[in-house]
Order: structure tokens, then sequence, then C-alpha cells
């Protein structure tokens, strides 16, 4: 009962900074528990994420779709929803900007209908509408069903993902077989430019800086990032005070799909060049953790998602040099966020508020 | 229990709360504690009772510091609070809730024991709860009871109430105020915290009065049995203490309001066959129009449908039948926004839940009222307006204070402030609920002013002395049925207590 006395009334940060000291010794732990030294499983993490040029091209290009998650997520969450379904969003953008690409270039043609520029802004296009559309769905099961937006998201995640499965089985697959490995890659013509050799696309990571920018704008300066915000703190109030509160939260559930969508159809047109089952990698609960770490604040996204994809990209170096886990990083982010929470809860409880 | 307060401070950001307050309470007596909007009572039995912490000061317990640091702190000390809004858990049953929130915390619970510990403990107190009932089903009263005995069962010695009286009926404030008498006489302490002077003359013992955070004045209203007797006086009543009372809060004296005759010709709200329908209630109104700058007052008790009334006048619930009509407009089943777009406006009681929103600031609150005129915020305006309605409604905070962090009557005042101009029709709960006399007097006088501007209103209020004084017209609501509108100078406030029902 003396502990709340003993911590209480320290700055906010403090707590915050304290718990990530905590997760980092968890951690530690963790890594001397497997087998290994936590100074050189780090060193060789930060060689693999920034080795070498490809290595940090793959890192931009984790970077660069889960930024556009991210942001599409601080919508959400801003409106008070928990918007699980991102993972469905991003899946179902990448499907509909595939089947821009077959239409373009059915099987069996030897060059694109359109020119492979437009081709491709047609995908990203495309794919953001079908992003759109599921997260819509989700947002009308909400809105209008009275579904629980958890439930409503894990239900369309297992949806999008069963039709891309089917799709990869049945009406796309490849000539001949049919595999896991996903559909038959699209022509050379009709992926996106690359930094010299790398995996890192101009365009992918161009669209997640100005989704993120455009989201730091909404949510600071304008009334639809206010009325957001109202909407997520106290529906019925903000409803009685004049906001059209189901708008809003569709709208919430719109824009976070298209940039879900638009995330979707770079890691097809970038990334895969054809759809897989697991075209997402994760990429929205990816996006989840970065948004509650930075507490829905768009600001520090950037830098927590850099960190974020670093890591991830940096523990598929730990199975080859030291036979750990790759799945390592998970625990890792897992141990992160939930320390980030623990801080941030016991900031909130026990901080004291600005200016006292 | 005695319980002395000794020089306490608590400051919030540049807010003295608490400004060197000590504090008395003699065993086996009823101390009322009184103090205008945001003097800092509240922030006062909060840190006695352990929900804040205090900058300084000691808190002394039958001769011995306590040390407290949390609610649960308090409890084992033997103080326990009565919150405004009662902090229980809805959904669970009324015996649920009496051993969730038991301190003794057995492996296993025995719902057949608490279930007759708590019945014991009502009938001493002659409360009527169904231990079986939900308590979301519950009037606020109820809750209030069902509190008061699940502190007394965890051994409180020290009962503090916070404006307990605002939202129960005449009958149930009875109860409570014999129960509270009941525990003074059995040597408990109790902290009555309130801005009814008539509460406070029929029930207290003393009196503290607060203001900006420091101790103004005590006041001794009725002698103890134990002063008594050492003075050999017989029990009495000090005269007038009301006026000196006002006094000492705000310095000066308030000369009653009069409503003056503000309504015109125009008749801009009516009401034909409407039919109100819910879970629980089904009435009817056969017809009604209310005329520009004509006040409604609605009396009933609490629950009766009143709410449901308002809400389906302001368009926030639809009714089962019959036309809604402001001015020339048919809104019957028309959207809420077509509602607001026609001039009406609603300002609900519980302002927290309903009207207002945690962790924005009343800039931000300005700003909201202002959305709809472009994309990006103009801060600049929203500033000003901020400001300026600060300065109005003399509202005591800052535009980037969040609405949680003021006090009740500053809330109310930030509601009022956030109205629409131009305004048809203003419908509301307990306007001046939790407001101390002097905010009473002038938010009738901002309403007043509405009224000759051209706003109707229709208002409903646990306060009857209220709806006599301020209505030109009252409705009453009682047993599912609602009254034909009477003309408010045939009435007074006893007349009305014995129409509703409520008064024994
Ligand atoms: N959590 C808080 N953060 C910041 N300021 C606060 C907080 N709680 C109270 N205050 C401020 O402290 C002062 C005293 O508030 P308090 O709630 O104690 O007043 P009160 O006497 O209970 O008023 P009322 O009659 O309106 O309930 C007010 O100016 C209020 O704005
Ligand atoms: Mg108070």
């Amino acid at each position: 009962m003396t502990t709340p006395a003993r911590i209480a009334g320290l700055p906010p940060a403090f707590y915050r900074v304290g718990a990530f000291v905590i997760s980092l010794i968890f951690i530690a732990l963790i890594v001397l528990i497997s087998g290994a030294s936590p100074v050189t499983v780090i060193g060789s993490m930060v060689g693999g994420a920034f080795g070498n040029a490809d290595q940090i091209g793959r890192v931009i290009a984790t970077l660069s779709p889960l930024l556009l998650c991210a942001a599409g997520l601080v919508y959400t969450f801003n409106a008070g929803l928990y918007n699980l379904g991102v993972e469905g969003q991003i899946t179902f953008g990448a499907i509909a900007a595939t089947w821009l690409l077959r239409v373009v270039y059915p099987e069996g043609a030897t060059a694109s209908l359109l020119p492979p520029p437009l081709a491709i802004a047609l995908a990203i296009v495309v794919g953001g509408i079908g992003g759109v559309l599921w997260g819509l769905l989700a947002g009308a099961l909400h809105v209008y069903g009275r579904i629980s937006e958890i439930f409503a998201g894990l239900g369309l995640n297992f949806a999008a993902t069963g039709i891309a499965i089917y799709l990869i089985f049945g009406p796309w697959k490849r000539p001949g077989v049919a595999s896991l490995s996903g559909t038959q890659p699209f022509d050379e013509s009709l992926w996106l430019g690359t930094f010299g050799n790398t995996e890192a696309t101009p365009v992918a990571l161009g669209l997640g800086l100005l989704a993120l920018a455009f989201t730091i704008i909404v949510m600071r300066n304008t009334y639809f990032g206010l009325r957001l915000r109202a909407v997520g703190r106290n529906l019925r109030a903000a409803y009685v005070l004049g906001v059209p509160a189901r708008r809003q939260l569709l709208s919430a559930f719109f824009i976070c799909g298209l940039f879900a969508g638009v995330a979707g159809a770079l890691q097809v047109v970038g990334m895969f060049h054809r759809l897989i089952p697991n075209i997402s990698s994760n990429l929205g609960f990816l996006g989840l953790l970065v948004v509650m770490l930075v507490n829905f604040d768009p600001l520090w996204i950037l830098p927590v998602a850099f960190f974020f994809s670093a890591l991830n990209i940096g523990s598929l170096q730990l199975p080859l040099s030291f036979g750990l886990e790759s799945s390592l990083a998970g625990v890792i982010q897992g141990l992160l966020v939930l320390f980030a929470l623990i801080g941030h809860g016991l900031a909130q409880k026990y901080g004291r508020k600005p200016g006292e | 229990m005695k319980v002395e307060l000794h020089h306490i401070h608590k400051h919030f950001g540049n807010v003295h709360a608490n400004d060197d307050v000590s504090l008395t309470v003699e065993a086996g007596t009823i101390h009322g504690l009184l103090g205008e909007n945001g003097a800092g009572k509240s922030t006062l039995v909060k840190i006695l009772s352990g929900f804040i912490t205090r900058d300084s000061g000691e808190i002394i317990l039958d001769g011995r510091p306590a040390h407290i640091q949390s609610p649960a702190d308090a409890l084992r000390y033997g103080i326990g609070m009565l919150h405004q809004d009662p902090l229980d858990f809805p959904p669970l049953t009324v015996v649920e809730n009496f051993m969730a929130g038991s301190l003794a915390t057995p492996a296993l619970l025995n719902a057949r024991a608490a279930e007759r510990t708590f019945s014991a403990l009502c009938r001493q107190f002659n409360f009527d709860i169904d231990p079986q009932a939900r308590v979301g089903d519950l009037t606020v009263g109820e809750r209030q009871q069902l509190e008061i005995v699940r502190l007394l069962a965890n051994g409180a010695g020290t009962l503090i109430l916070d404006e307990p009286t605002t939202g129960i009926s005449a009958s149930q404030k009875t109860l409570l105020f014999d129960a509270l008498r009941r525990l003074a006489r059995e040597g408990k302490s109790i902290i009555f915290v309130s801005h009814k002077l008539e509460d406070v003359e029929e029930l207290c013992d003393c009196v503290t009065v607060m203001r900006r955070g420091r101790v103004v004045g005590e006041l001794t209203l009725r002698d103890t049995p134990t002063k008594r007797a050492a003075d050999g006086q017989p029990a009495g009543k000090h005269v007038n203490v009301a006026a000196r009372i006002v006094e000492m809060m705000f310095g000066k004296e308030l000369a009653m309001p009069v409503k003056p005759a503000t309504h015109q010709d125009e008749v801009i709200l009516t009401l034909d066959g409407l039919i109100l329908r819910n879970d629980r209630l089904e009435m009817s109104i056969e017809h009604l129009s209310v005329q520009r700058g004509e006040v409604i007052g609605i009396a009933g008790l609490e629950g009766s449908g009143q709410q449901l009334f308002l809400l389906t006048c302001a368009g926030l619930e639809r009714p089962a039948g019959g036309s809604i009509r402001v001015g020339e407009r048919d809104l019957t089943h028309k959207p809420y926004a077509d509602f607001v777009k026609a001039g009406v406006c609603y300002l609900p009681a519980d302002r927290l839940r309903d009207g207002l929103i945690s962790g924005l600031t009343i800039q931000e609150h300005v700003a909201l009222r202002m959305s709809g005129k472009g994309i990006f915020i103009d801060r600049a305006a929203a500033a000003k307006e901020a400001e300026r309605a600060i300065a109005t409604f003399n509202i005591r905070g800052q535009p980037d204070t969040t609405v949680e962090r003021l006090s009740g009557g500053n809330q109310q005042r930030t509601q009022l402030a956030l109205m629409p101009s131009p305004l048809n029709v203003l419908l509301m709960e307990h306007p001046t609920r939790g407001l101390d006399i002097e905010s009473t007097l002038w938010v009738w006088q901002q309403l007043i002013a509405r009224c000759n501007q051209g706003t109707a209103i229709v208002f409903a209020s646990s306060d009857l002395d209220e709806i006599v004084q301020y209505s030109d017209r009252v409705i009453v609501f009682s047993g599912g049925r609602i009254s034909p509108p009477i003309a408010a100078s045939e009435l007074t406030a006893d007349s009305l207590g014995h129409m509703i029902g409520g008064r024994f």
C-alpha cells in the first residue's frame, strides 16, 4: 500500500523512461536465458538492420507500409475504435490491386494494356478502394449492426485471408501448380521502381511519409480531427453537441481502410510482385503496436515505426549467427509494448500533471 | 469518531484549491460544509477520504495522526465517502455490489450471509431495497442508500456526503436525514457538503463556510447534546442563520430575483398527440403549445419520464406517435441535426456523461461548436471566443483547462456558454443542480435574458421551489401520466409536492 505513495508525484516522463529501461532489462534476461550475450545480439541486430545497403533498403521497405497503416490507425484510435480489422483491409487492398493488374496484363499477354506507370498507379488506387470497402464493411457492422468493431474486424480478417487463399489456389492459381508461394509473379514492367538494387521503393516511402504528414495536420489543425477526438472520448456528448457521430466513425474507418488498402497494394507492386497468402506480413498488427506505443499522437510515429522496422529486419540475422529464433523479435516487440503501456498507465495514475 | 484536519494545502496547477484549511468535526455531530462553486469543498473531503493526496497538512482521527493515501486506507480508518455520482457497478445486483465493495474478502463469497447483513442494516434505517434488484434499475436515492449501508457494514465511523440531496425525492431525503441523525446519535461524525441552505439548516449542528480555498467562517446552528448538558441550555435553533451563511459565502447579501413576464404571443413549440414509450414507461400528451419567451417547468419524481420527454422534444429520441413542430416546421421523425438547425438545444443533467467531453479543453469545446465553418480550425477565433465565454460566464478556468478539471458549477457555466445563438427552444434537466446560490441566481438571469430574446424554455427540476419560482406554467409527471399545464401562480412548492405524490 505504500508503493503508490513512494512512486507517486514524479514527472510523467519518468514512468515512461523507467518502463522502457525495465523492458530492456527483461529483454536482456530473455536473451541470456536463451543462451547468448545481449551485447553481441544487439550488435548483430544492428548489423542485420543497417549492415549494408540491402538491409537498410529492407528496413525502409518495411517502414513504408507500416507508416501508412499506423497513420490510418491514428484515425480509428482517436475515434475510440480498436480497428483490429486493419490486417484484412491490407489484404483486401492487395487482392484488389492484384485483380487490376491481372486485368491490364491478362495471363498469356506479352505486354500491359496500359502504360506500366499508369497501370501501377491504378493498382494503388484500386487497392485503396479495396481497403476502403473492407474498412467500411467493418464500420457498417459496427455503426449499424452494433457489433463490436474488434470482432467485426477480426472476422473480416479471416474472410479476407480466406478470399486470398481461395484466389491463389483457385481462379488465380499459377499455371500448372497452385502453391502457397502465391500467384504467378507479374511482369517486371509492373514492378515499382526501387532505390538502386534494394527492396525499398521511393514511391512507397513517399506515400508513407505523405500519409503521416497528412495525418499530423488533420489531427492537429482541422475540425475533422477535433470532431474525431470528441467522438472518441465521448460519443454521446459529441452527438448532443451536434457532431454527426455516425458519419465521423465511418470516416475514420474509411481513411484507415484507404491507407491500409494502399499499403496492401504497395506490398503487391513494390514487395512481393504477386499475391501471397500472408500478403499483410502482420504489418497491421505492428501498426497497432506502434500507435498504442505513441499514445495515438501521430508526431512520434516516424521514430517508433522506424525502430520497429529495424528490429524486425535486424532479428532476421539472429538464426544465422546464433541459432536463436527470429521470433525473438516478436517477443521483444511484445515486451516493449507491454511495458510502454504499463508506463503510460502509471504516468497517468501517479504522474504529476503539468504545472502541478 | 472525531475528525481533525490541520493546515491542509492542495494545489492543482496554479489553483490553490485548499489553502491552509483546518476543520474539526466532533464525534456525534453533523457538520455542514458550504461554499461557492470551486471553493474547494470536494477537494477537502476527497483528501480526507483518500481520493486526492494532499500537498501538506495533517489528518487526526480521535486524537491520533492518520496516514491516508488511498480510499482503501481511509476506509480502514473508518472514513467512508458518498460521491455525488455513485461509484457502484450498475450491471450487478444489490447484494453483489454489497459484497464487491466489502473490505473483508473471504476466500469464498457467502452470498446468503451477505444478504442477511444487508437486510438487517436496511431494516435499521427503514431502507427498502430489494437485494436481488439490479443496481442499474435503482433510483439515485436508492443507490445512495445502498452505498451508506455498504460503508456502515465496513465499519465507517465517519460518513462524508458530497451534495447528497440532488436528484433524490422528498421522501428519500426524509429517510436519508433520519438515518444520518440516527448515526450521529450513535457517535458517528457526518460531513455534509451541500448548496441547499434549507437542508443544512434542517440537519446540521455546525457549518463551516469556504471561499476560494480558505475557511471564511464557522457557525454553530444547534448546540450538541454534550455541550447542551454542560451549558444547561435547552436545545434550540439559532434564528435567521441563512442570511448570515449567505453573507459569509459570498461576502454580500443576495437579492431574490423576480421573474418578469417574458412570454410573447408567437407559438414556437407545438406537441400534438405525442406518445412517449420506452421499456419502462408509456405516456401521452394530448396537446401542448409553448410560446416564445415562456418557461415551462416539469415536476415529478426522478425517473417519471421527464428525461424521455425532453429527449423526444430535442429530437434525440423518437416519439411512438404524434407530432412535434417548432415554429412552422414539422420536425416529427426528423433527424437530430434538423432539430439543431431549427434552433433546439438540449442541456443534459449529467454534464460529464452527456454534455461535455472529458479530456477536451474549454477552447476545444468552443472550436467544436464552430465546426463546419471551413476545414482548418481557426485557433485565433476559438481562443478569442473561449476567452469571451470565460469572461462573460465567469468560468473559473483557462481556455486550455480540460472540462473534467472544472468544478461542477463551472462545468454548468461552460455548458451554458456553449449554447448556440439564436435559440428557439431550450430543453434542460436540472439547470442549476450542483450550483451555489449565487450561481443559481446568475444562471436564471442568463436564462431570463434568453427568454427576453424569444427563447422558450422547458426544464425539469427536482427543486420544487425553483419550478414554482421561475416557471410560467408547470407540467406534473406522476404515475405514468402527464398533467395538463398549470399556471405557476396557482401553485406553491407544497401544493406541487402533494401533486407529485412524493411528499409525506
Ligand atoms: N483534478 C483537478 N485538476 C485541476 N483542478 C482541479 C481539479 N479538481 C478541482 N480543481 C480545481 O480546484 C478548485 C476547487 O474545486 P472543488 O471541486 O473542490 O470545488 P467545490 O467547492 O467542490 O465546488 P462545487 O460546489 O462546484 O462542486 C476549483 O477551482 C477546481 O477547478
Ligand atoms: Mg464539489
